[in-house]
């Protein structure tokens, strides 16, 4: 026999066997899934969320929320540019990431993962981003003095054609390259649904709602985080919030965390009905494990009370300083409810025996690989990268066009 | 041609050859047959495994073997096979326990318990890796690291695995676990490196009654195609359609 299980790992495991309650199969001690595959979703929703919010500027020509299109776009590409990094770091030899690419087995769910990825990030974002900002770099690159010229003509990709004719060909690409980002982020997103929907083994997460109650709720997320953005960004520049925006905004908000709850609602009334041989276990996972995090956090907090102020915020007698507070409160709400249901899918599906016998803890460890120090790096990455995004590519030219027009 | 060009010529020329040859050897890809070095033909087996639920006494010898033989972690959070203990009460409670999580001392100290006569019977269930005729756990795989030999027997090439986790996610009768020294995933391979030596899996050489049979259920002839032939066979999650090759006789329908 032979060991060398490290400290950590084995302090870990021997707590988590310490907290089993009735039977599992001894492997299932270790939580393979930890909160690092927890931010994975959550951060790709928002990518697949903000994008639609962008796309229905584009698209189907909202013009209320033109106001906020750039910031949608630069959101998406943050998260995005983050979104695959808990996934490298999570596996046990990282080094071999490219075989993915190089070796993919075609009857893997996961295995499409990286093109599925990188098609977005390259054949869809990036472009987008180019296309969107092409003229005003090159604006800018005229303006600019030293070394900043280069820098924005580098961003510009060196193109020097800002003619009526070249503008006008930007903006039907974008057009183009947005119809074809939608169902593109629906695949992205779906697809992440799809790697636990399709795990026949697991009756927590083998459901064939999985990809569509993921797509949904990154349409949540990603909605209520360019508005949090938006308004966090408005506040420490102090400027005006556009409430015709924001309204407009809110209104999608809570019609899309309608659908999202009640594709949820169906899932569990379904599962409920149905009463498989599963039911006793998933009753127990969610009564003795997951109470507080699915129940009062991911539904209450998360889902039911957001909807309610959202739904309030409509009435005409709210004034637009209480809106704000409204809005401002309900995407935090949500923000914090779709971690939860991520939380509750990936941990969730790992704290039961597939003997259906019995139930397993998970000791999330703070520093170190899989930490939550990791996860709370991942999760700020993003807004970093927005941060330096938004400084080389102002969104507030664009708005300030955008009111001009208006 | 001077001298000087000629030997100029010699040095590319000699590795340069010696590597297009070794490039044009891996690219055609051609594997040695097996029969021609060892004199295994894997296409002549298809490997499975019967176990005979009556005849477990819990011994753990299985356990203990198959951890020395493959290098399994000792610790009590990895194991390639392990014993089930079943016990039925009569008012139809069940109870059930891994006794191979547990110390010798433990396990010892289990024996000398009084028996319960509210319990209306016990029994061990060993378990493995079912070496599913349809593995999820092969289809799941990223990176093709596990995959189904000829032979029917579920391998993982750890020089290719990429530690995703996925394939342990995807098995429904928790056969697989993480390495923690490779960082790779690991479960039962039926002890290849043995069968295909014409020797038995360390876990049935040990074993003390027989309770395991493996065999070849592509020969006629054979203990585990008679064991088949004696027995009302039964298989672990038969609803999930993984198709196991480890067959079990006189299974209790509480075992999952």
């Amino acid at each position: 026999m032979s060991s060398t299980v490290p400290a950590g790992l084995y302090e870990q495991l021997a707590y988590q066997l310490s907290q089993v309650i009735g039977f599992i199969y001894p492997n299932e001690i270790e939580t393979h899934w930890s909160i690092l595959i927890v931010v994975y979703p959550y951060l790709t929703g928002i990518v697949a969320g903000a994008f639609i919010l962008a796309s229905l500027v584009k698209v189907f020509n909202v013009v209320e929320v033109q106001p906020i299109y750039r910031l949608a776009l630069l959101t998406a590409l943050s998260f995005m540019l983050i979104a695959g990094l808990p996934l490298q770091l999570h596996l046990g030899h990282p080094e071999r990431a490219y075989e993915i690419f190089f070796t993919p087995q075609p009857t893997s769910a996961m295995a499409m993962f990286g093109f599925v990825y990188l098609w977005y990030l390259l054949g869809i974002l990036l472009i987008e981003v180019w296309l969107e900002y092409r003229q005003q770099l090159i604006l800018m690159a005229r303006e600019a003095t030293g070394p900043r010229t280069l820098l924005y003509r580098a961003l510009s990709l060196f193109s020097n054609d800002v003619s009526p004719a070249a503008v006008a060909w930007d903006h039907r690409a974008s057009r183009i390259v947005t119809i074809i980002g939608i169902p593109s982020a629906f695949l992205l997103h779906g697809y992440v649904g799809f790697i636990f929907g399709s795990i026949k083994a697991n009756p927590w997460w083998g459901s064939v709602l999985m990809p569509i109650v993921f797509l949904m709720s990154a349409i949540v997320s990603g909605i209520a985080m360019v508005m949090l953005v938006y308004m966090v960004i408005s506040l420490l520049r102090n400027r005006k919030l556009d409430m015709r925006c924001l309204d407009k905004v809110g209104l999608f908000l809570l019609v899309a965390l309608i659908v999202d709850f009640a594709l949820e609602a169906l899932d569990y009334i379904h599962r409920i009905y149905q009463s498989e041989e599963s039911i006793k276990i998933l009753g127990e996972l969610v009564s003795v494990k997951l109470f507080n995090s699915l129940v009062i956090v991911q539904v209450a907090l998360g889902m039911l009370l957001p909807m309610l102020i959202l739904a309030m915020a409509r009435s005409r007698r709210v004034n637009e300083d209480l809106r704000k507070l409204m809005y401002f409160t309900s995407v935090l709400l949500i923000q914090l409810g779709i971690f939860s249901m991520r939380w509750n899918v990936v941990i969730g599906g790992q704290l039961f025996s597939k003997s259906f016998r019995g139930l397993m803890a998970y000791k999330m460890e703070l520093t170190g690989m899989e930490s939550l120090m990791t996860a709370l790096v991942l999760l700020s990455l993003p807004f970093i990268i927005l941060t330096v995004l938004n400084y080389l590519l102002p969104t507030r030219w664009m708005d300030e066009h955008a009111h001009a027009h208006a | 041609m001077n001298k000087r060009d000629f030997l100029k010529g010699a040095v590319l020329f000699f590795p340069a050859a010696g590597v297009l040859q070794a490039l044009a050897c891996k690219a055609e890809g051609k594997e040695l047959s097996a029969t021609a070095t060892t004199g295994y033909d894997p296409t002549q087996h298809w490997y499975g495994m019967g176990v005979d639920v009556d005849k477990c006494i819990g011994c753990n010898r299985c356990v203990e073997a198959c951890k020395a033989e493959n290098g399994v972690p000792d610790e009590p959070f990895y194991f390639r096979t392990w014993i089930e203990r079943y016990s039925i009460y009569a008012d139809g409670e069940v109870k059930v326990e891994c006794i191979s999580t547990k110390t010798p001392e433990q396990r010892l100290a289990d024996q000398s318990e009084p028996i319960d006569p509210s319990v209306l019977r016990t029994f061990f269930v060993p378990k493995l890796c079912n070496q599913c005729a349809n593995p999820p756990c092969v289809q799941v795989c990223p990176v093709g690291a596990t995959f189904q030999t000829t032979d029917g027997v579920v391998l993982v090439d750890e020089k290719r695995c990429i530690g995703c986790r996925y394939c342990i996610q995807a098995c429904p009768y928790g056969a697989r676990y993480l390495n923690p020294n490779t960082r790779t995933a690991d479960k039962c391979t039926f002890c290849y490196h043995r069968v295909t030596k014409g020797l038995l899996p360390a876990c049935v050489e040990v074993c003390p009654t027989e309770a395991r049979i493996f065999g070849d259920l592509k020969a006629r002839a054979d203990r585990l195609v008679r064991f088949q032939r004696q027995n009302e066979i039964s298989v672990l999650k038969p609803d999930l359609n993984t198709e196991p090759k480890v067959r079990y006789a006189k299974l209790d329908g509480e075992v999952r």
